[in-house]
């Protein structure tokens, strides 16, 4: 966990954004992560993405559990309220926060300690009820901080640093996302941050529950030969199903695209998506074709990436609860309290 | 002889459960409140839906002790399975009123006893054809032969009735017709009335009749709580059924129709106190309801809430343990569990209330003390108080009272340059100011974390900012003490070196105990403790008596180790009085217990007769 401040000194000529903040107004401290973790580059992707939409960082409700990956918000949005919550208990935190104020972005990230192991209920249950967030795995298939055991992520097969050999199955989030009703479901790579910056962008535009699992390889437990995990494993042997580019509001589209190879798919906040297909036949608004095309993609030992599943009309938890459109937490007295006259009823009722 | 009391008995209905007999039994309950005489019903019921016995027992004082009694005089023995031990619980003297469509042998009665029979199931079957309501106007009918044997005013009852079934007309008519058909059965073939009478009297006044937990959920309404989160579990789940009922009346936007609470029941009781706590850490008012085993289950989220400061609030329902105990029964036995919840040197705030009034009081003030302290505060209920309809004074609330969401920094105190660090005692008390997320573009953010940090929310595994934070949060909790409900003090009329200390759903019997004890001879100074930690009264007290009694429904006297503990006592001058079956503690446990020590204390020590 950090506590060196980063030096605030830029260059004049940074790009600025529509709030006129530079990349460096999206940083938080210095990672104290291993140098060449690939959750240092998903930071990256999230500063990328933030200052690309131009979101106001203290807009951003940054949340995590227990873990490496966990200690990354303290990496990003530095004006953003963060919490560093329990192990595996991030999506119950988060469940809470977003009721308490709906108009906040909420930021969950988790690892896969954090989210398959301890925490696999909370990440399931907080997915099935359609929480407005972006939920982030980064996911390694080991654990870093206790140094280098096996997670529920780690395939069957797969071997550990001191070579034992993973016996038990793995967990698939991504395919349980699916089956639970995530409204937006991708996949990426943190050794690929072009097609990982348009997902976070994507995802946060989202008005539901947004997953996206990240492989982000362990460059100190779990990046060697037998590792399924690693980076030259994950380099050769993912496949991208599309690319996404993601255009923000009613900006133009300048790319062409050659006919029949690119989708646009508006969501309900108007931004679109532009996706550009890569595997023929993907289509990412068939919920169960999309866990088919996983479990084939899976036996043939390949990994599928890129934007899985999307609904471009979400329903949120709040929708299902019907909540008035203030915040929660920004309702008082003459709101909340029904006050005396209203107890004399009762009491009367009461007698 | 039998028994002979007006306003004064104890009547036992022994039923199966799921045979519909919670509403008959209530209405009899009811109308004897209606005729202005004092009521305390309990319920005891197993943790089971259908087939097993369950009994509801109502205590008709116009004395108006409101504690269990202990003993009964009218036995309604609708329960085959449970007949013996029923049979065999009555007071010599008292009355078994029973279904005799099928003859008992005289072996199955006692020659100490009245034995009153009414041909209940003769009298459905002839009645009525559909089984349902054969099943179902039996309680009714019964309900009637009691309003004549008791001489209860049968106006009354039909009253109710008619109250009961408003919007479902159709079935007023019946019920009025069973409980005649009961009535006129009784009043024909029965000298009515016996032994034990109610008559009508003014000792209600303006009481109200209501649950514990209905009015916590009341009461977390008008202290503003917006998110409940919540996991099934007896005694508990009525508490947060009655919140989503009260906000469906009170909570709903009248322009939009929209709501002003969300309610979320959890997967577990870990997710429940987590949402609990991210709510609370976004600025709403939030909390939980659960009982023994939740608490358990809670345990390092608690901790988190207490060392990150994160103000939350947990009506805890107690009910018997260890483990899964007998969870529909009552104790007080998760005081220690509470006060000292979590890994780590933690300690809580704890709020004791003794009715269904101080529920509703105790429940809204939990939230400003909440927030006031930053810090998780638990409601100590118990499935006596909690699951019980019990008398108590009109709810009040003064329209002026305002939320006290406690050291909040602004935007605009952050704009005018106010110094924020979120771990930071600014004013002495332990207490640091914090902003809600969003609150402002570039000042007040922070990271909330379990680890140790600095006054400035940054992480460090230094000792001495360490220690500083950990002193902090004892000053805090000595903060605490000036904000809770004091103590309440009843000294005897006369001197005494005895006092007793008590709290929580003890309190009707412990009133009624002392009565008893007075008239005995024996003084004692009485102290209800409302609220952990202790306030100094409570040290003075305790150094002003030479023994001072315990009272408390849990076999390891845990509220007695928390004051030996926390006050430095010595643990001779605190003598434990403990009821921990399951049953509500009664009077008479209470008095006999109190006179046996203090006949013992007064033996004169041998040393002094030889000397």
């Amino acid at each position: 966990m950090t506590y060196l401040a980063k030096p605030k000194f830029h260059h004049p000529a940074l790009p600025r954004n529509a709030l006129g903040y530079t990349h460096r107004d999206y940083e938080g401290s210095v990672s104290t992560l291993c140098a060449g973790c690939g959750h240092d580059s998903i930071t990256g992707a999230i500063i990328q993405a933030c200052f690309e939409l131009s979101i106001e960082p203290h807009r951003v409700a940054k949340i995590s559990g227990i873990g490496c990956s966990s200690k990354t918000p303290t990496y990003f949005l530095g004006q953003s309220h963060g919490f560093n919550s329990v192990h595996g208990r991030m999506p119950s935190v988060l469940t809470g926060a977003n009721l308490a104020n709906r108009d906040l972005i909420y930021l969950g990230v988790s690892g896969d300690g954090d989210s398959a192991s301890i925490g696999l209920g909370q990440f399931a249950h907080a997915v099935r009820r359609g929480v407005n967030m972006v939920y982030i795995v980064e996911n390694n298939g080991v654990y870093g901080l206790t140094k280098g055991q096996f997670s529920a992520t780690a395939d069957r097969g797969s071997k550990s640093k001191r070579g034992a050999i993973n016996t038990d199955n793995s967990i698939d989030l991504v395919a349980m996302a699916l089956q639970l009703g995530a409204t937006f479901v991708a996949r990426s790579f943190s050794g690929d941050k072009e097609q990982l910056t348009p997902l976070i962008k994507a995802a946060v535009e989202h008005q539901g529950a947004a997953f996206i699992d990240v492989i982000s390889p362990c460059v100190a437990f779990n990046n060697h030969e037998g590792s399924t995990k690693s980076f030259d494993y994950v380099r050769e042997h993912n496949i991208a199903v599309n690319r996404l580019d993601f255009i923000t509001g009613r900006d133009p589209i300048t790319v062409d695209y050659a006919p029949g190879t690119a989708e646009v798919v508006e969501q309900h906040d108007g931004s679109r998506l532009v996706l550009r297909k890569v595997a023929d036949e993907y289509d990412p608004h068939d919920r169960r074709k999309a866990v088919a095309y996983l479990q084939e993609s899976a036996a043939a030992g390949e990994i599928a990436t890129g934007l899985l599943y999307v609904d471009p009309e979400p329903e949120d938890l709040h929708a299902s609860f019907n909540t008035v459109a203030t915040p929660l937490n920004a309702l008082g007295e003459k709101e909340l309290c029904p006050g005396s006259s209203a107890l004399d009823r009762i009491n009367g009722s009461l007698r | 002889m039998p028994l002979e009391s007006v306003n004064d008995f104890v009547v036992r209905f022994a039923n199966v459960n799921g045979s519909g007999s919670a509403s008959a039994n209530e209405l009899f309950a009811r109308a004897v409140l209606r005729m202005g005489v004092p009521v305390a019903p309990r319920n005891i019921f197993p943790s089971n839906i259908q087939g097993l016995p369950t009994w509801y027992e109502v205590r008709v004082s116009g004395a108006g002790h409101l504690g269990a009694r202990g003993g009964v005089d009218l036995m309604v023995a609708m329960n085959p399975q449970t007949w013996d031990k029923d049979v065999a619980s009555l007071e010599p003297g008292g009355y078994l009123f029973y279904d005799s469509t099928k003859p008992m042998p005289a072996s199955k009665f006692r020659a100490d006893i009245a034995v009153i029979g009414v041909p209940l199931t003769a009298i459905a079957n002839r009645e009525y054809t559909d089984p349902r309501q054969r099943q179902l106007f039996k309680n009714i009918i019964y309900l009637g032969a009691l309003s004549a044997l008791l001489d209860m005013d049968v106006a009354a009852i039909e009253k109710l009735i008619g109250e009961q079934f408003k919007g479902k007309d159709k079935l007023i008519a019946p019920n009025v017709r069973a409980l005649h058909l009961g009535r006129d059965y009784a009043l024909m073939n029965l000298d009515c009335p016996i032994g034990l009478t109610v008559r009508r009297s003014d000792k209600v006044g303006d009481r109200i009749f209501l649950e514990g937990n209905s009015a916590a959920a009341l009461g977390a309404v008008y202290g503003g709580a917006t998110v409940c989160a919540w996991y099934p579990i007896t005694p508990s789940s009525s508490l947060a059924e009655a919140f989503a009922g009260h906000c469906r009346r009170y909570r709903i936007d009248p322009d939009t129709g929209k709501a002003r609470y969300a309610i979320i029941q959890a997967e577990d009781e870990l997710a429940s106190i987590g949402m609990v706590i991210g709510a609370a850490w976004n600025g709403a008012r939030a909390f939980t309801a659960t009982s023994g085993p939740g608490i358990s289950l809670m345990q390092e989220f608690i901790g988190l809430a207490y060392f990150a400061e994160i103000p939350s609030v947990i009506f805890d329902v107690q009910r018997a343990g260890p483990s899964t105990g007998m969870p529909t029964r009552t104790q007080q036995c998760d005081v220690l569990s509470c006060a000292y919840a979590s890994h780590g040197d933690t300690k809580h705030v704890l709020l004791f209330p003794e009715d269904p009034a101080e529920a509703f009081e105790l429940g809204a003030q939990a939230f400003d003390l909440a927030d006031r302290l930053q810090t998780p505060v638990f409601v100590m209920l118990d499935l006596d108080i909690g699951m019980n309809h019990r008398l108590c004074r009109p709810l009040q609330w003064d329209d002026q009272r305002k939320f006290d969401r406690g050291k909040i920094m602004t935007a605009a105190e952050l704009d005018a340059g106010r110094d924020f660090g979120r771990y930071l005692d600014v004013d002495s008390d332990g207490i640091p100011y914090r902003t809600y997320p969003g609150t402002h573009p570039t000042r007040g953010s922070f990271f909330t974390r379990g680890t140790s940090r600095d006054r400035y929310a940054r992480y460090t595994e230094e000792g001495a900012p360490y220690a500083d934070n950990m002193q902090r949060l004892l000053r805090k909790f000595e903060t605490a003490k000036t904000l809770l409900p004091a103590p309440v003090r009843r000294n005897a009329e006369k001197a005494t070196k005895y006092g007793v200390i008590y709290y929580g759903s003890t309190s009707p019997a412990m009133d009624e105990a002392i009565e008893t004890l007075r008239s005995e001879g024996k003084l004692l100074d009485m102290l209800r403790i409302r609220g952990f930690p202790f306030a100094q009264t409570v040290p003075d007290f305790i150094a002003e008596h030479d023994f001072v009694f315990v009272v408390e429904q849990n076999r390891d006297a845990q509220l007695r180790m928390l004051l030996v503990n926390e006050l430095n006592l010595d643990p001779v001058r605190l003598v434990p009085i403990l009821h921990y079956d399951g049953t509500p503690i009664t009077a008479r446990f209470i008095a006999n217990a109190i006179a046996d020590h203090l006949d013992a204390l007064k033996v004169t020590p041998l040393r002094k007769v030889v000397s």
